[in-house]
């Protein structure tokens, strides 16, 4: 005779415990995304999808590489250190498809949004009271933008 | 074929584990990227900063970043010396648009501070997230699993610089990615691409040849908030006091 008495119960009771578990795992197999764990306690597969993520600006390397005689009157000027899509905007369509062609930009909008003077600025920073400094005169009569000082040159 | 209750047993779990690997398949593998040999961080010089919004407009464009929300923002701080410890703090429109005209005949001092994530490396924002959706990746930057979120914004209150919003669209906690699709390409963040003054840089710790590691030992190199011991890893030049 069996030292437990109906020890049945008891393997019952164990078998519903291990098919609970094993429900528990699958659904858990189910729901839980397959990278996750990966790294530690979050999707791993998500830094990929995140690096992913279309650019819109080119860099300054994709420009240079046609645009040589740009980078050639930029280089000795004030603006060498200036990316070029920190005036031309965001190009990386542009350097994908050369026929895509940039907007034209209006330098009425552009020099003042960096030149204009106001105390706030860096004192050392080339500023301009636009009116009292040109009355009106289009900034690019004088300056040419890809090297801004007076008589440096540049076609561009 | 005759399988024994026994043998069935045994069987069902290998089946299991089978399955399981097979849906897991390849890892993911990058040759030209690997994310153990970077630790990215950012150094904002504020003597070089003009306030133009440059970088605001080229974050926004960069990650289409909906009108009125911000992953990166231009703050100009008005101190006078009677309210040091009050300054005056405009940003409007974050900046994008430029600032209005300063006080003329003002004794305070003026200056431009450009925010975003903070990269810190014991973030608040991950820590506080109920679900994993938001972490910091191996090479040091916290991301947002945008699929994951559930949009409960614990994280962006949590955040104590302010950089988490929730998108208006998806409803999903949104913030700065430190460009993570351009620095996994070896190209720079879009606001320090479109950054005039280079008062912006993108710096790898982990990279001994990165200049930020001659430029912290030389400068008086602060960053936002460390009493908080968030181990931020936006690094300012010439940080005022005042900036909070």
């Amino acid at each position: 005779m069996s030292v437990f008495k109906d020890s049945g119960h008891l393997f019952r009771l164990a078998a519903l415990y291990a098919i609970g578990t094993l429900t528990f795992l699958g659904i858990r197999a189910f729901f839980v995304p397959r990278s996750f764990g990966q790294y530690g306690h979050y999707r791993g597969a998500a830094i990929t999808e995140i690096a992913a993520h279309p650019i819109h600006y080119a860099g300054h390397q994709a420009c240079e590489t046609c645009h040589t005689d740009v980078q050639e009157i930029k280089k000795s000027g004030m603006h060498a250190q200036v990316n070029c899509e920190a005036c031309h905007g965001p190009l990386a369509k542009h350097a994908d498809d050369p026929s895509i062609q940039p907007a034209k930009l209006d330098t009425a909008v552009l020099c003042v949004r960096c030149h204009a003077a106001s105390a706030a600025r860096p004192k050392n920073f080339p500023q301009v009271a636009a009116v009292d400094h040109s009355n009106g005169v289009p900034c690019e009569t004088c300056h040419q933008p890809h090297s801004p000082a007076i008589g440096a040159g540049g076609a561009k | 074929m005759n399988i024994s209750r026994r043998q069935m047993l045994i069987l069902l779990p290998a089946a299991a584990v089978a399955w399981e690997s097979v849906l897991a398949g390849t890892p993911e593998s990058s040759p030209n990227y690997k994310m153990t040999d970077h630790w990215w961080s950012m150094l904002i010089d504020i003597s070089k900063c003009i306030g133009c919004g440059n970088c605001v407009r080229a974050c926004q464009s960069e990650n289409d970043v909906p009108d009125g929300f911000f992953r990166t923002w231009v703050e100009r701080y008005h101190v006078t010396d009677w309210h040091l410890e009050n300054p005056e703090v405009i940003s409007p429109d974050g900046g994008k648009e430029g600032f209005p005209a300063v006080k003329e005949d003002d004794n305070g001092k003026y200056f431009f501070v450009p925010k975003l994530c903070n990269q810190c490396a014991d973030s608040p924002c991950t820590q506080v997230c109920p679900v994993g959706a938001t972490f910091i990746s191996p090479d040091g930057v916290v991301l947002i699993d945008q699929t994951y979120c559930l949009g409960c914004a614990y994280c962006v209150q949590a955040c104590p610089y302010g950089c988490r919003y929730i998108h208006p669209q998806k409803k999903v906690a949104d913030k700065c990615t430190l460009c993570y699709h351009r620095i996994t390409k070896g190209l720079t963040t879009a606001c320090c691409e479109a950054c005039p003054t280079g008062a912006r840089q993108l710096a790898d710790l982990k990279n001994p040849k990165d200049p930020i590691h001659e430029f912290l030992r030389t400068h008086n190199v602060q960053i936002l908030k460390p009493q908080m011991a968030t181990g931020a890893k936006v690094f300012y030049n010439d940080l005022d006091g005042s900036v909070r």
